[in-house]
C-alpha cells in the first residue's frame, strides 16, 4: 500500500513537473540560424535577455529546410509549449493553417502580419529608420552619390530602399542613388561575392557610401566598401564593429526588443497587430564607439531632430509595401 | 558606354570568370577520364571554409589555400572511393559530397569561431592580395593599351594568374602528352586502356585528384581573394555554372576558356546595368542571370553543333564479367 502510495505520488510530481516544464514559451527560427549575426541572433539576444533577468526558460529549434516550418510549430503547440513565437516573415503560410487548430496556444510572428484572433504580429518600420540612415549617407557623401544593395528582390527590401531614398533626398535633392539587388533567389541572402561586385560597379559609378541590405551578402558589400576605401552601411544588428571607421552606421531592427516584449508578457500576451517604428524603439540608427569619428555633432543633430519629427508625425515615410511604389525611386 | 566602363566590366569579368574557369577545368579533368562529377560545389566549398578558417587562424593565406586543396582533396578522393573503387553511381555521390560540404562546413565553422558559421575577417597576410605587373603604373599613360594593361590585365590577385595558365597547360597535358592520350582513351573506351596493360584505376584517380586541386584552388580563390572570410553557401551555384559551361565548351580547354569568360561577362553586365534597353525593349535583370543556363539548354539540344560527353562517362569500369 505504501508503496502504491509513493508510486502515485511520484507519478503526481512527474505530471506536475511536466506541466511546469508545458507552458515554457518557444522560439523557432528561421533557415538564416540562430547566430546569423543579424536578424536571428537579434530574436536569440531578447530571448536571452529575458531568461537572464527573470531566471525563465524558452525552449527553441532552428530549422534546416522550408518542409520543416509546420512541423515545428504543430510540435510545439502540441507539447503545450506557450507562446510559441516564429522569426521571419516566411512562417505567415504555416502559421495560418495552425493557428486555428490550437485555439488556447498564442503564438507570436515577426516582420509579417496573419489575422488569426491568438495570433502576435509584429512588424517594424524599416523605412523609417532606413530614411535616418539614408540623411546621414546623404550628408557623410561628398560625391553626392550613393548605393544601395538589396538581396533577395522582394517588396521588404524595396521598402528598405525606398525609404533610404527618400532620407537621401531631404538632405540633398539632387544626389543620385543607385540600387541594385542581388537576385532574386534565396541564394542572394548569402552571395557575397556578388555582394563585393556590386559594391565595385557601385564605386565605378561614383557612390561613396554603400546601404546593404542583403543578409549574408552584405558580409561583402561591408568588405569591400573597407577594401576600397569607401563607407557602408549596417543592417539589422548593429554592425560598426565589423570594420572600425569605415562603417558609417548601421540600421538596427531592434528583433530583441520585440521578443523580450513577447516573452514578458508570457502566456497573456495581446494579440493582434503590433507596429515597432521610430517612436516604439523598434528601429533606430547605430551610434558606438566604432563610428563615432564618423558622425559629427552637427550630423547627429540633423537626424535626431528627424528622429523625432518621424515619432511626432510630422514627418511621414513612405512605406513601399502599402502601394507597391516609390515616389523618389524607380525600380 | 564609354571606354572606362567598359574596362570596369571587363575587369568584373576576369574576377568572376576566374572561379567558374577553375571548377571548369577541375571538371574537365574528372569527366575526360569518365567520371561525371557534379560534387564541384561542394568542393569548392569545402575549399572556401577551409581555406578561410586556416588562413584565419594561422594568419597565413598560403598555409590556408594547402588547406582547402586538402579539403577538396578528401572530398574528391571519397568521391572516387564512391565511384571507381565502389563501382557506385557517380552523379548520387557527386549530390552527396554537395550536401556534405554544405552541412559540414557551416557545423565546423559553428563550433570553431562561434560566429554563426561564418569564419573571422581575415586580415593582413590572410588574404591574397592584388598582384602589380611591371610597368604596370609606367604604361597606364599609353592611349587604349595603357589602361587595358594596367587596369584589366594587371591587379588581380595570383589565383587568376594560375587560372588562366591552367588553360594551356591543360590543353597540353591533354593533347600532347601520353598521360593525356590515355586519360582521354580512359573517358571513351576503358577497356581498350585495360587491354593495353594501363590501369584505368589508377588514371581515373589521378583525373579525380587533379580535379579536386583545381577545385581547391577555385574555393580559396573564392574566400581568400575575392572575399575575406567565409559565409555559407557562398559557392552559390557556381559549381553548376561550371558545368553549364563545360557542356558549353564541349568538354576543351579553350573553348572552356571562353566560355567561362562569356559567362562571367554575363554576370559582370547583369550586375553593373538592373535593366538594359536596347531600343524599346528592356531586357530585365533576371533573363541576364538565366541566359547561362538557356544557352547551355540550347547546346544541349544540338542547335549549335553536337555537344557529345566522353562515351564512357557515368559508367565504372567493370574488368570482367
Amino acid at each position: 500500500m505504501t508503496f502504491m502510495k509513493s508510486l502515485a505520488g511520484a507519478a503526481a510530481t512527474v505530471a506536475l513537473t511536466a506541466v511546469a516544464a508545458l507552458a515554457e514559451p518557444a522560439l523557432i527560427f528561421d533557415l538564416g540560424g540562430k547566430f546569423d549575426k543579424s536578424f536571428n541572433e537579434a530574436a536569440f539576444n531578447g530571448a536571452k535577455r529575458w531568461a537572464e533577468e527573470t531566471g525563465g526558460k524558452f525552449r527553441d529549434i532552428e530549422l534546416q529546410s522550408e518542409a520543416q516550418r509546420e512541423q515545428a510549430l504543430r510540435r510545439f503547440a502540441e507539447s503545450g509549449a506557450n507562446p510559441v513565437i516564429m522569426v521571419g516573415f516566411a512562417f505567415a503560410d504555416a502559421l495560418s493553417q495552425v493557428a486555428d487548430d490550437y485555439p488556447d496556444t498564442k503564438f507570436a510572428i515577426i516582420d509579417m502580419v496573419v489575422d488569426k484572433p491568438n495570433v502576435r504580429s509584429v512588424v517594424f518600420n524599416e523605412h523609417e529608420g532606413s530614411y535616418l540612415v539614408g540623411m546621414l549617407a546623404a550628408m557623410a557623401s561628398k560625391t553626392g552619390t550613393v548605393g544601395f544593395i538589396g538581396g533577395m528582390d522582394i517588396p521588404l527590401i524595396r521598402k528598405f530602399a525606398c525609404g533610404y531614398a527618400e532620407g537621401v533626398k531631404a538632405v540633398n535633392p539632387d544626389a543620385r542613388i543607385i540600387v541594385n539587388m542581388t537576385g532574386t533567389t534565396p541564394a542572394a541572402w548569402n552571395d557575397p561575392v556578388k555582394g563585393s561586385e556590386l559594391t565595385k560597379a557601385q564605386i565605378a559609378q561614383g557612390a561613396d557610401v554603400v546601404y546593404a541590405a542583403a543578409g549574408g551578402t552584405g558580409v561583402g558589400v561591408l568588405q569591400t566598401a573597407a577594401d576600397e576605401g569607401i563607407l557602408s552601411i549596417g543592417v539589422d544588428s548593429n554592425q560598426n564593429y565589423m570594420h572600425p571607421g569605415k562603417v558609417l552606421t548601421s540600421m538596427m531592427k531592434r528583433v530583441d526588443n520585440a521578443v523580450y516584449d513577447v516573452l514578458k508578457q508570457g502566456e497573456n500576451m495581446e494579440t493582434g497587430l503590433h507596429v515597432m517604428g521610430l517612436a516604439n524603439g523598434g528601429v533606430d540608427y547605430a551610434l558606438d564607439e566604432y563610428n563615432a569619428p564618423l558622425i559629427t555633432d552637427e550630423m547627429k543633430a540633423k537626424v535626431d531632430e528627424a528622429k523625432a519629427k518621424i515619432a511626432a508625425g510630422e514627418i511621414k515615410v513612405h512605406d513601399y509595401m502599402t502601394d507597391d511604389t516609390c515616389p523618389v525611386l524607380q525600380f | 558606354m564609354d571606354f572606362d566602363t567598359i574596362i570596369q566590366v571587363l575587369d568584373s569579368t576576369v574576377r568572376l570568370a576566374t572561379p567558374l574557369l577553375l571548377a571548369c577545368l577541375a571538371g574537365l579533368y574528372s569527366e575526360r577520364s569518365g567520371i561525371f562529377d557534379i560534387g564541384l560545389e561542394g568542393k569548392m566549398l569545402a575549399a572556401a571554409f577551409f581555406s578561410a578558417a586556416l588562413a584565419a587562424i594561422t594568419g597565413s593565406v598560403w598555409l590556408g589555400l594547402l588547406a582547402g586543396i586538402a579539403a577538396s582533396l578528401t572530398l574528391s578522393l571519397l568521391h572516387g572511393l564512391a565511384s571507381i573503387t565502389f563501382r557506385g553511381n557517380q552523379l548520387i555521390s557527386g549530390v552527396a559530397i554537395n550536401f556534405l560540404a554544405a552541412g559540414m562546413t557551416v557545423l565546423i565553422a559553428q563550433d570553431w569561431f562561434q560566429q554563426g558559421g561564418r569564419t573571422p575577417a581575415l586580415i593582413g597576410a590572410g588574404r591574397f592580395t592584388p598582384v602589380e605587373l611591371p610597368l604596370a603604373q609606367t604604361l597606364s599613360g599609353v592611349p587604349v593599351l595603357g589602361p587595358v594593361y594596367a587596369e584589366l590585365i594587371s591587379g588581380h590577385s595570383i589565383l587568376v594568374y594560375v587560372a588562366f595558365l591552367a588553360v594551356p597547360a591543360t590543353w597540353w597535358l591533354l593533347f600532347r602528352t601520353r598521360f593525356g592520350l590515355r586519360l582521354r582513351a580512359v573517358g571513351e573506351n576503358p577497356a581498350a586502356v585495360d587491354t593495353a596493360g594501363v590501369s584505368v584505376i589508377g588514371l581515373r584517380y589521378a583525373a579525380v585528384m587533379i580535379c579536386g586541386v583545381l577545385c581547391g584552388i577555385a574555393g580559396a580563390y573564392l574566400a581568400t581573394a575575392l572575399q575575406a572570410g567565409f559565409v555559407k553557401d557562398m559557392t552559390a551555384g557556381r559549381g553548376f555554372i561550371a558545368l553549364a559551361a563545360l557542356i558549353f565548351a564541349k568538354w576543351r580547354p579553350w573553348q572552356a576558356m571562353w566560355a567561362c569568360l562569356l559567362f562571367g561577362l554575363l554576370q559582370a553586365i547583369a550586375l553593373r546595368y538592373q535593366n538594359i534597353d536596347l531600343g524599346g525593349i528592356s531586357i530585365p535583370v533576371q533573363a541576364m542571370d538565366a541566359l547561362p543556363y538557356i544557352l547551355t539548354v540550347v547546346i544541349l539540344a544540338g542547335f549549335v553543333g553536337k555537344a557529345i560527353p566522353p562515351r564512357a562517362g557515368g559508367e565504372p569500369y567493370v574488368k570482367e564479367r
